[in-house]
């Protein structure tokens, strides 16, 4: 449904330009290749200055990509300009932070705005504004203005906004960043709602990992421009490939060994050391009683330092922390135990005993 | 105070709206559209035409830079066939209008610029052309600041066109330096300052009302 294909876009620097030297540029997306299927919900996340805010805008042309190709239901929308991409846009809905609602107008006239942009009768735009403000539980407020409103309130006129004109694609532009964590969850649930209603493919991007975990499929990570990966929600979150995508994740399990710990972590094993290790967990492998069988097959003493069980989607994902005690040989055989059974490990350090 | 005296007040203080509001209305007409097209031919704006925004910009920075009490004098053989005489209120309207303008122009792009440049971006996402644009989103939005800016205007017109009494444009600032000020009449004097102030009063007054209620933000 939304096709990105080599899309790169270099921004030119303004300033002085040095003695004949070319005037500096910055590249804010190199080589975006992706796919969004039709009905399915797609998350962004990348840190600040990522290039998501641009990679996202990308999509419906308010920013023209420097080279490659944007297509959307189909239609190359880089071939299009004047009349004819404005047509195309008309079935690219999109929602932003700050909602960017027009203040003079009321919550019905902000909705009707795509419908009287696209030329729709009174009539016809009394007919579909209405049953969209019950869409998103504000057929009360219609004759509210924004200043009115709550955040929460007008980030759901936005929605009703964007979908007037019957999208087929919905752009989130950090859609509940603004919002509560409470405000977030409705907010998030009315857009998994209008997905599997309306069977509308959404591309959102954000910055916080509760957004992806709560209503993506799939994930891509943006760093510098590029993706650098790419993963359904629930791979991401038992075992992200990259560097970059285990500091998100830690970061949103907030699960570090202490901080003590850390500084005593050893990188090559020692005579008296023993390894740290972070366990992930998925599907029957949360269901095990894995602590207590280690200790028994491989004879090692078993430390959590941290623990967690998430559940992501339909998935359950388990997490720990755990030092390994017991003697070099033995502590190998459990690490080896651990792998054989579709368990996500990772050896953080080892840690001197003095015992 | 003679009948005649009074007669007299009423006839400058007419003349004196009449001349505000004939270039008050057509600097409006007029203003306003420069305003907008200052705005939106800026560089990254939605008719971007940074060539014509810059030719606009100097023009405009002229019509603001020359005195008035110069501007009149200098244009009175324009005004000439405009109007075909360079006395009276009809004439002291057209320079009033000229200097009108790019004061109207500037502020009105002022006020377009203290738009939330998201709309714009939200209109465009929405498949908007830039006319529907400036007449949807632009104008709509910007009708509080539109009306301070008219506010301002004809505020400003009221003491201007005092200095038309100069060049025999009547109204109450002639009638004050001719009564007041020439023949030492200082009750006159009084009286003319007095409803000017009224005048100006009056005009805010509306105007903020006008603000008010056009503006939910």
């Amino acid at each position: 449904m939304i096709r990105l294909h080599n899309v790169s876009k270099t921004y030119v620097l303004k300033g002085r330009r040095r003695n004949g030297h070319a005037a500096r540029t910055v590249q804010a997306l190199k080589d975006i290749d992706f796919h969004v299927p039709q009905g399915q919900i797609h998350g962004v996340i990348g840190l600040s200055g990522a290039g998501k805010s641009t990679l996202i805008r990308c999509v419906n042309l308010l920013e023209r990509p420097t080279t490659g190709t944007v297509s959307v239901d189909g239609r190359e929308l880089t071939g299009l300009s004047g009349q004819a991409l404005n047509a195309a846009r008309h079935g690219i809905g999109m929602i932003f932070q700050h909602f960017n609602l027009l203040t003079n107008r009321t919550v019905f006239a902000n909705v009707a705005l795509p419908l009287e942009l696209m030329g729709v009768k009174r009539t016809a735009i009394r007919e579909r504004v209405t049953p969209l403000l019950e869409l998103v539980g504000l057929d009360d407020k219609a004759s509210h203005y924004p200043a009115q409103l709550s955040g929460g309130q007008k980030q759901r006129v936005a929605i009703a906004r964007a979908l007037a004109s019957r999208p087929k694609v919905l752009l989130c532009d950090e859609a509940t960043s603004a919002l509560d964590p409470q405000t977030t969850g409705s907010i998030l649930a009315l857009l998994r709602d209008i997905n599997q209603k309306l069977g509308l493919t959404i591309l959102l991007i954000t910055h916080e990992m509760e957004v992806v975990k709560s209503i993506c499929h799939r994930v891509s990570l943006i760093s510098g421009g590029e993706l650098v990966e790419e993963a359904d929600v629930g791979d991401f979150f038992t075992a992200p490939r990259t560097q970059l995508g285990r500091e998100f994740l830690n970061d949103f399990l907030k699960l570090e060994p202490p901080r003590a710990l850390i500084e005593r972590l050893e990188e090559a094993p020692g005579e008296h050391s023993h390894p740290v290790v972070r366990l992930a967990f998925s599907g029957d492998a949360v269901s095990t009683p894995l602590v207590s069988r280690l200790a028994r097959e491989c004879g090692i003493d078993v430390s959590i330092l941290q623990a967690k069980v998430e559940s992501i989607q339909e998935r359950t994902l388990g997490l720990m922390i755990a030092e390994l005690m017991g003697t070099p040989e033995k502590t190998r055989e459990a690490l080896d135990y651990l792998e054989s059974h579709d368990l996500h490990v990772e050896v953080l350090g080892h840690v001197q005993r003095d015992d | 105070m003679s009948s005649a005296m009074i007669d007299l007040i009423l006839r400058a203080t007419l003349d004196t709206l009449y001349m505000v509001a004939i270039s008050g209305a057509i600097s409006a007409l007029v203003g306003i559209p420069l305003g907008v097209l200052l705005y939106v031919t800026r560089p990254g704006q939605v008719l971007a035409q940074p060539v014509l925004n810059g030719v606009l910009g100097v023009i405009t920075n002229i019509g603001r830079s020359i005195p008035f009490i110069i501007l009149m004098v200098a244009i009175i053989p324009f005004t000439r066939v405009l109007v075909g005489t360079s006395i009276g209120t009809n004439a002291a309207a057209v320079p009033l209008t000229i200097a009108a303008i790019p004061f109207i122009a500037r502020l009105v792009e002022g006020a377009l610029n203290e738009i939330n440049p998201g709309l714009v971006e939200a209109a465009q996402s929405m498949g908007a052309t830039p006319w529907q644009i400036i007449t949807k989103v632009l104008l709509p939005e910007a009708r509080g600041g539109i009306f301070t800016a008219l506010t301002v205007t004809v505020v400003t017109l009221v003491s201007y066109s005092a200095m038309a009494g100069a060049v025999g444009g009547g109204g109450l600032g002639d009638l004050g330096i001719r009564y007041g000020y020439n023949r030492f009449n200082p009750t006159i004097m009084l009286i003319t300052v007095a409803i000017l102030v009224v005048m100006v009063q009056g005009f805010q007054s509306l105007g903020d009302y006008l603000v008010r209620k056009s503006d939910h933000k």
